[in-house]
């Protein structure tokens, strides 16, 4: 089974090639067929994969398979190869699988939607670059994933592309990951000429040698400034600060996009790659830090945005960001597996709470300010269930995926060795849990519970979604809930007999940085870890209880809190003006830049004046040699006595004399 | 004997008559007559080369020109009848039709 690795990626590229060239004049029957079943294919193939790697003895781990040689110059070699190790086939399995899951919802979601055929060519398009990007034996091929899912995303934030916002978005996104990717670039650069290799295999063993740098600015080396780099690359692909102003907007996207490019899968490549890398990040303490600070910073920072958002994708759309903040801080801490636990979790109930988000709307006609919702819960039961337990997911109800995964980060946040000032990145975590928390039930709250604020023929109007959609709704419930029990922590488990299976299964990926790290951890008593979970807990409990009392039992309390604090809700309610602060530091100037200097004088200037200047020399040339020709016989005639004239002396005196 | 020297001074002055009666008389059939001189210059001097090297080639060469402007005056005259037919005028200062 695992010679048909490269099958996996190879179905949905078959699949985007085959809708693209053919499907526009297919029914929409012919578009799912092919669309749906090219995913489902892969997922199967997947699954069938992972049967056979679980049966590999373990020193045969990762396989490589190279199936060509993309690139050869000089000693220089860049092999199509694809690497296989525990964490390459839990990302695969969760792209094909949460994939297929959203192939199917948009089935029903996209059905009365121009452009049937396009989006799930782009769709498809997508599963193949961002397989690619997990599968990848080494970072070329990966940044071919990596910009090749951000051309998707780009393409499918603007598939409303009649809509001048979408297309805004659409090139917003575009334009800030370039940013990131520039990072990228540098790294690879830096790593080609520090190892002369870009194969992770190679690039890890070489780096495994070196000693680890130091913690500060100033005397960290190449190891701190290519981890660096590599994360400038994450900032920007998985929206952190600085970078993460491009996500809100690109929820101007179809909903089933934003579920699986922007929610579960595309944006936590930059998770995957950091976690990937993680041998690097090992050996750069100040990288290490500069994650864990930023990720913190970005979980905090989104989450009390999305405090008093009141467009139910843009509240997800902050959380997501939020949660992936979460993912770094769990990275920066050195709790490698902690971190891409969070992303698998994360991927299942984000996913989910998007789609229900997305049937949501669908059930409002388009509607998607929760300020206009309300009292669904009765009207779409099966989309209010599973977006209930989505929440309890996210929020860290305990028995829920994310309360593993969010309590496994913050605890390995204050007990990390490797980390200073740790105590202070998990009170922030905490806090963000709470505010977290507090969104996510006040939009289940405004959505699905009190009045309905809407006018009564559109109550009339509202409908469940059809089975197609809510099929995937419940399989994604379903992981949602049971999804974070292969890491039960061993405090909680071991009483039971359960071990933390997630953290043995990646245990042989992350060896190699957990002995650097952990090399000087401390015994921590298991009432310790206990109680620090009971505190975040009633923390969350907490959050419920203010939305509770904000939006059920006193309604009018939150808009006099609003009005209280007219001056911090009002920074909230504009994201903290970052978007017009950016506009008017950087596109301002920049534009500014582009058009008085590069476009009115360097252009118009310089390249047009070289161009137009060398025309008119040539006219002017022209316009008196043209006199020559006048016509009269006894000029012409005048002119080749002359010129005879000319060879005659140029032999009779020889050139020597003529052309001194 | 003539010594070579004449020949090609007397051949020198035909053609420089004829280059000058070429540039300067504005009647088309004179400048006409004007390249039958210069043609007929170049002969003399072909063949007094001819006559002092002891080479035939040069003979043979004087006939081709002949031929040649035989043939020329038999089109050029036809183009001078049929402009003379279109414009009644063979000033050749008034012939500049074809010009930028």
């Amino acid at each position: 089974m695992l010679e048909l690795l490269w099958l996996i990626p190879v179905l949905p590229l078959a699949g985007a090639f085959v809708l693209g060239v053919a499907g526009r004049r297919w029914s929409q029957r012919s578009v799912v067929l092919v669309g749906v079943g090219s995913t489902g294919l892969s997922f199967a193939t997947a699954l069938g994969v992972a049967a056979a790697f679980a049966e590999l003895p373990a020193e045969q781990i990762p396989v490589v398979k190279s199936y060509f040689t993309w690139l050869a110059a000089g000693s220089f070699r860049i092999e199509a190869a694809f690497l296989l190790d525990q964490l390459s086939l839990l990302m695969v399995l969760v792209v094909t699988g949460v994939g297929f899951l959203i192939h199917v919802y948009s089935v029903g979601y996209m059905a009365h939607e121009g452009g049937y055929y396009r989006f799930f060519a782009y769709l498809n398009l997508f599963m193949f670059f961002m397989l690619v990007l997990v599968l990848a034996a080494n970072y070329v091929l990966l940044f071919v994933g990596w910009e090749g899912v951000g051309l998707c995303s780009y393409l499918l934030i603007g598939f409303y592309f009649l809509r001048q916002s979408a297309a805004d978005a659409g090139k917003k996104a575009f334009i800030v990951n370039r940013i990131g990717d520039f990072g990228f670039t540098l790294a690879l650069l830096l790593m080609f000429w520090t190892f002369g290799s870009l194969d992770f295999t190679s690039v890890f063993a070489r780096a495994a040698d070196l000693p680890v740098e130091s913690a500060a600015w100033g005397q960290a080396g190449i190891l701190t400034a290519i981890s660096l780099l590599l994360f400038a690359g994450a900032v920007g692909k998985s929206a952190q600060i600085p970078l993460y102003v491009w996500l809100p907007d690109a929820m101007e996207g179809p909903t089933p996009v934003s579920a699986l490019i922007h929610a579960a899968t595309m944006v936590a490549a930059g998770v995957y790659m950091v976690a990937r890398s993680h041998v690097l990040f090992a050996h750069a303490p100040f990288a290490l830090m500069a994650v864990a600070v930023i990720g913190c910073l970005t979980a905090f920072y989104a989450a009390s945005i999305g405090l008093v958002q009141n467009d139910i994708k843009r509240v997800l759309a902050y959380s997501t960001v939020s949660q992936l903040g979460y993912m770094f801080l769990g990275l920066g801490a050195g709790a490698f597996a902690a971190g891409i636990f969070h992303l698998m979790t994360h991927a299942f109930f984000k996913a989910l709470l998007f789609l229900g988000a997305g049937s949501v709307i669908h059930a409002m006609h388009g509607q998607q300010d929760i300020r206009h919702m309300g009292e669904l819960r009765k009207k779409i039961p099966a989309t209010f269930w599973t977006f209930l337990l989505a929440t309890l997911a996210i929020t860290g109800i305990p028995g829920f995926s994310g309360f593993f995964s969010k309590d496994e980060i913050l605890w390995q946040t204050l007990i990390s060795p490797s980390l200073r000032f740790g105590w202070l990145l998990w009170l922030a975590g905490l806090v963000a849990a709470m505010l977290t928390s507090f969104y996510m039930f006040r939009l289940v709250f405004l959505t699905f519970c009190g009045q309905g604020r809407y006018t009564p023929e559109t109550a009339r109007k509202v409908h469940e979604s059809p089975r197609v959609m809510t099929a995937p709704l419940a399989v994604l419930a379903f992981l949602s809930v049971v999804g974070g029990w292969v890491g039960i922590p061993a405090v909680l488990g071991e009483p039971l007999g359960i071990s933390n299976w997630f953290e043995h299964y990646l245990e042989p990926v992350f060896a190699p940085s957990t002995e650097i790290l952990h090399a000087s951890a401390m015994t921590h008593s298991h009432s310790e870890e206990l109680g620090l979970m009971g505190l975040t807990v009633l923390i969350t409990l907490a959050g419920l209880g203010v939305a509770y009392t904000f939006y059920l039992r006193n309604p009018e309390l939150a808009n006099q809190i609003a009005e209280t604090f007219r001056g911090p809700y009002r920074v909230l309610v504009n994201k903290y003006y970052v978007d017009e602060i950016y506009h008017a530091v950087v596109v301002r100037p920049l534009h500014w830049l582009s058009e008085r200097v590069f476009w009115q004088v360097v252009d118009v200037g310089v390249v047009d004046g070289a161009a137009n200047g060398a025309a008119d020399r040539a006219r002017q040339l022209g316009a008196w040699a043209r006199r020559l020709q006048s016509g009269n016989t006894r000029s012409y005639g005048a002119w080749v006595v002359v010129g005879t004239l000319v060879v005659l002396s140029y032999f009779y005196f020889g050139k020597e004399y003529l052309f001194r | 004997m003539v010594p070579l020297s004449y020949y090609l001074v007397l051949s020198a002055v035909l053609f420089g008559l004829g280059v000058v009666g070429f540039l300067l008389k504005r009647s088309v059939i004179t400048i006409f007559m004007s390249i039958e001189l210069m043609l007929n210059a170049v002969n003399l001097a072909f063949v007094a080369f001819s006559y002092q090297w002891q080479a035939l080639s040069g003979q043979v060469y004087v006939f081709f020109v002949i031929v040649v402007a035989a043939a020329e005056a038999a089109v050029g005259l036809a183009i001078i009848i049929l402009v003379f037919r279109n414009r009644a005028s063979l000033n050749v200062e008034r012939l500049d039709s074809m010009k930028w």
